[in-house]
């Protein structure tokens, strides 16, 4: 009998005209019928082809094939085996270009909704069981989960720097293998960029703690406030034999500027220090709380990007009247997800391509007057294989805005590297990974995330988190 | 932890705090600062560690009341804890063996200024430090301040101790007296480190000054607290706070001090509000 193939489902979103007015989950996921429905569209592939698209590896197949049976438990556990943040992968992996793109079904319908799915189960199973995690740990005891493979660990202590997904990654795979391990992040909240770069509508902070935690219920002691390569010395905490292995995983925390005159006026901020601000200090709940955020009525987000677009709606959920991204190529160079773009111009975000800020120019009182830009065309491909950009000379025009926010990416930030003696860096500041498990020039020391690729992904973090986990693991027990 | 183990009012609105905090005494210099948040709520605000003592594992605070966040500093106890504080922070300054070198503080910038001429002191410079203050009242840490210097001239705006004057004369008149000066370190308020390099700029008197930009993250993350330096966009967390202050574009740092003026009015008219509104119920 030929099988039905029956349309991807939708997720449910709030409406733009709701959503664009506050700061709850623009998603609202699935419910257990429509994650049913949905799971039984996987036709279960021998070949696996979705779980290549993963740099995690999850067990796809396996896990939708539990769904189907409405084992939304068991299929968590499942994924679990090797995402330990599902919740927030469902949420923001650009699946379309990862697991779903691979998706057999996708090739002559829609791919299966692996990221929708993976939402659900972990959603579904935090609902419906607050304990999760080994009973045993406490939050100030050393791990006491035993090895989940079976195979025995020399006793050792490992210290991540840096509670990023790449962080919380290792830290977790490491504490399943028995490994007592420490976490020191600088802010003195946990999850990096999961906490104060991406908003409260599109990963809600309540899931962000709720995935920390159950790292927590592992064992894995989490040390805030602590800036290690100021608070701490990398070396000094190898040599002194409190760890034995470290991994950095201290992401992309720098933000580049577009060095044009005018970028110091008041009005003029980082996407880091505007979203700061917001998602991390909670200035849109000022003045109950204490950090304030100023929006103008006119914004101008300069990059394409995630980050842009997340500033972007940021900005006119605090009230901003007209948000435009302003972007030196065409639409189909855009970076963001394809469905971030079309949740902003959903909410009213206008889209100026082929645009160039070349000054911002003083309202005379120290703040932004308007901007001006030039207009650009795509010519030959560059490095990046991207046409690029160039200015059609006498296109210049001023923008009328007030606000002007900054997303044209981050690079390493050098506080860590600069304080510690040996740690090999390349040509663009970011720590030198030596092997596939990301052995940095410091015996006993790996990096992965960001601060090894330059600004990438959420998942990709998490992959090489977790392979520093192997990587470490084989190098302890060769020590032993 | 982060318990205030002592607190001392120095000043009117100026209070004095040693902090539990093991692991910034171990790790301070003179020149770093910390950020802290009194409690959940609560803003990251810079201050400048004014002391610190590995063994006890603590470090001073000087704190000048000033907004809503910097009053609910005033308004904790000893044993009462911060949320966070997080540091050292910053680059330590750099102190080297120059000779002669003149501290110029204004308010309570004495007290960041502290730990700096002590290792002037300590490492064989001669230090002359100048302290203004408006009024004898706002004069602190004046037993401190002649301790770790050789020479002090205290002076106060309204001529009730000391010199007569701001800081700026006090020092021309030192300069004028012919006294060879390396190097002057300015820490106050913009304006006052402003005038102070115009003044040493004449005189070709290399100068640093510690700049109080408005920060969030103090570890280089946002570049909220981004100065001109010589032409150049400079973080004042992480390549300062401390610059050659003839470098220095100091109305742009005024400028972008009062960038959230009106928010920061409206969040100190609530907390007194609900001050004042305690007040009236107790009597
Ligand atoms: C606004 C925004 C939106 C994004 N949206 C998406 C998306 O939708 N999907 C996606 O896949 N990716 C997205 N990304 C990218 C993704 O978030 C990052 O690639 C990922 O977080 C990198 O993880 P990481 O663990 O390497 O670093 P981070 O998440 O940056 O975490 C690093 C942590 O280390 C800490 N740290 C730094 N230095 C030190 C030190 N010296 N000592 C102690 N701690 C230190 C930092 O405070 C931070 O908490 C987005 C990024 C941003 C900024
Ligand atoms: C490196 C550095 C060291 C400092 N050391 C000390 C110190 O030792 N003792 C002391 O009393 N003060 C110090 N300050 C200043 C102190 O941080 C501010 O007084 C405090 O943040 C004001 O907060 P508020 O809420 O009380 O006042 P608000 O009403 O919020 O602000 C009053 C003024 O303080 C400044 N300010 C506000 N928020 C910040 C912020 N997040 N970061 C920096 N400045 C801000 C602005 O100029 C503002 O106009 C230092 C500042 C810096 C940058
Ligand atoms: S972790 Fe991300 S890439 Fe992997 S299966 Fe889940 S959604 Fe897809
Ligand atoms: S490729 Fe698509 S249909 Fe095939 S197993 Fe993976 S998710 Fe299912
Ligand atoms: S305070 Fe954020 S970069 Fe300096």
């Amino acid at each position: 009998m030929p099988r039905e193939i029956v349309d991807r489902v939708e997720m449910p979103k709030q409406s733009p005209e709701e959503r664009r007015s506050n700061f709850r989950e623009v998603a609202l996921g699935l419910d257990p019928e429509l994650a049913v429905r949905e799971a039984k569209r996987c036709i279960q592939c021998k070949t696996k082809p979705c779980t290549k698209g993963c740099p995690v590896e999850v067990e796809i197949p396996d896990f939708i094939a539990l769904m189907a049976q409405g084992k939304f438990r068991e299929a968590d556990a499942k994924i679990k085996e090797k995402n330990s943040l599902p919740a927030i992968c469902g949420r923001v992996c650009p699946q379309e270009s990862q697991c779903e793109s691979l998706c057999t079904l996708g090739k002559k319908f829609t791919p299966v909704a692996v990221g929708a799915l993976e939402r659900f189960a972990a959603d579904w199973t935090r609902e419906h069981s607050p304990e999760s995690g080994c009973e045993k740990a406490g939050s100030d005891g050393p791990a006491v989960c035993a090895a989940a493979d079976g195979i025995e660990r020399p006793s050792a202590r490992v210290a991540v720097i840096g509670s990023g997904p790449a962080g919380l990654t290792c830290a977790a795979e490491l504490a399943l293998m028995g490994y007592r391990v420490d976490i020191y992040e600088s802010l003195h909240e946990t999850g990096g960029v999961l906490r104060y770069g991406i908003p409260e509508f599109r990963l809600p902070k309540a899931i962000v703690n709720q995935e920390v935690d159950y790292v927590r219920s592992l064992g894995v002691r989490i040390f805030t406030n602590v800036l290690v390569g100021m608070t701490l010395d990398l070396n000094e905490m190898l040599a002194k034999g409190e760890y034995q292995a470290a991994f950095i995983g201290t992401g992309a925390g720098l933000p580049y500027f577009l060095e044009i005159p005018g970028e110091n006026l008041n009005g003029v901020y980082s996407a880091n220090e505007f979203l700061t601000r917001v998602n991390l200090m909670k200035a849109y709940k000022f003045p109950e709380y204490d950090t304030p955020v100023k929006i103008g009525r006119r914004v101008a987000v300069v990059g394409a990007g995630n980050v842009a677009m997340d500033a972007a709606r940021t900005s006119l959920r605090l009230g901003a009247e007209d948000v435009k991204i302003v972007y030196r190529r065409s639409r189909t160079e855009m970076p963001a997800r394809l469905e971030e773009i079309e949740n902003a111009e959903e909410e009213g975000v206008q889209m100026f391509l082929l645009t160039n800020p070349v000054r911002i120019i003083s309202d005379g009182k120290g703040g932004v007057g308007a901007m001006e830009c030039i207009k650009m065309e795509l010519g030959e491909p560059d490095a990046s294989g991207r046409r690029r950009p160039v200015p059609i000379p006498g296109s210049e025009f001023t923008m009328d805005v007030d606000t002007i926010i900054i997303a044209v990416g981050q690079g390493p930030n050098p506080l860590l590297a600069r304080a510690t003696e040996g740690l090999a860096l390349n040509r663009r500041g970011n720590i030198e990974a030596r092997d596939e498990y990301g052995a940095t020039s410091i015996p006993g020391v790996w990096a992965g995330g960001d601060i090894v690729t330059g600004a990438a992904t959420v998942i990709s973090a998490m992959g090489a988190g977790k392979r520093a986990a192997r990587g470490i693991d084989i190098w302890l027990r060769s020590q032993s | 932890m982060f318990r205030i183990m002592e607190k001392r009012l120095l000043a009117p609105a100026v209070h004095q705090l040693v902090v539990e905090a093991p692991l910034v005494a171990r790790s301070a210099r003179p020149g770093n600062f910390v950020i802290v948040r009194t409690n959940e709520t609560g803003e990251r605000i810079p201050l400048t560690i004014a002391d610190y003592d590995p063994e006890k594992g603590s470090v001073m605070l000087v704190v000048q009341e000033v907004g809503k966040s910097t009053m609910d500093i005033g308004m904790m106890e000893a044993g009462d804890s911060f949320a966070d504080v997080a540091g050292p922070l910053g680059q330590a300054t750099p102190i080297k063996k120059v000779g002669t070198v003149v501290g110029v503080a204004g308010g309570i910038g004495v007290a960041p200024l502290l730990p700096q001429i002590k290792l002037h002191k300590e490492i064989g410079n001669h230090v002359i430090t100048i302290v203004g203050a408006r009024t004898r009242d706002l004069l602190i840490l004046k037993d401190e301040t002649e301790q770790a210097s050789h020479e002090v001239i205290f002076a106060t705006d309204d001529g009730s101790f000391g010199y007569h004057g701001f800081v700026t004369a006090a020092l021309e008149e030192l300069i004028k007296q012919g006294r060879q000066i390396d190097e002057v370190t300015a820490i106050g308020p913009v304006r006052m480190m402003q005038a102070t390099c115009n003044l040493t700029r004449k005189h070709n008197i290399p100068t640093l000054v510690s700049l109080n930009a408005v920060m969030v993250d103090g570890t280089g993350m946002c570049g909220c607290c981004r100065v001109t330096v010589g032409g150049e966009t400079k973080f004042s967390c992480v390549d300062g706070p401390d610059f050659d202050g003839h470098k220095v574009d100091f109305d742009e740092l005024a400028s972008r001090q009062a960038f959230f003026r009106d928010e920061e009015n409206l969040a100190r008219e609530l907390a007194e509000q609900k001050r004042g509104g305690c007040r009236c119920h107790e009597k």
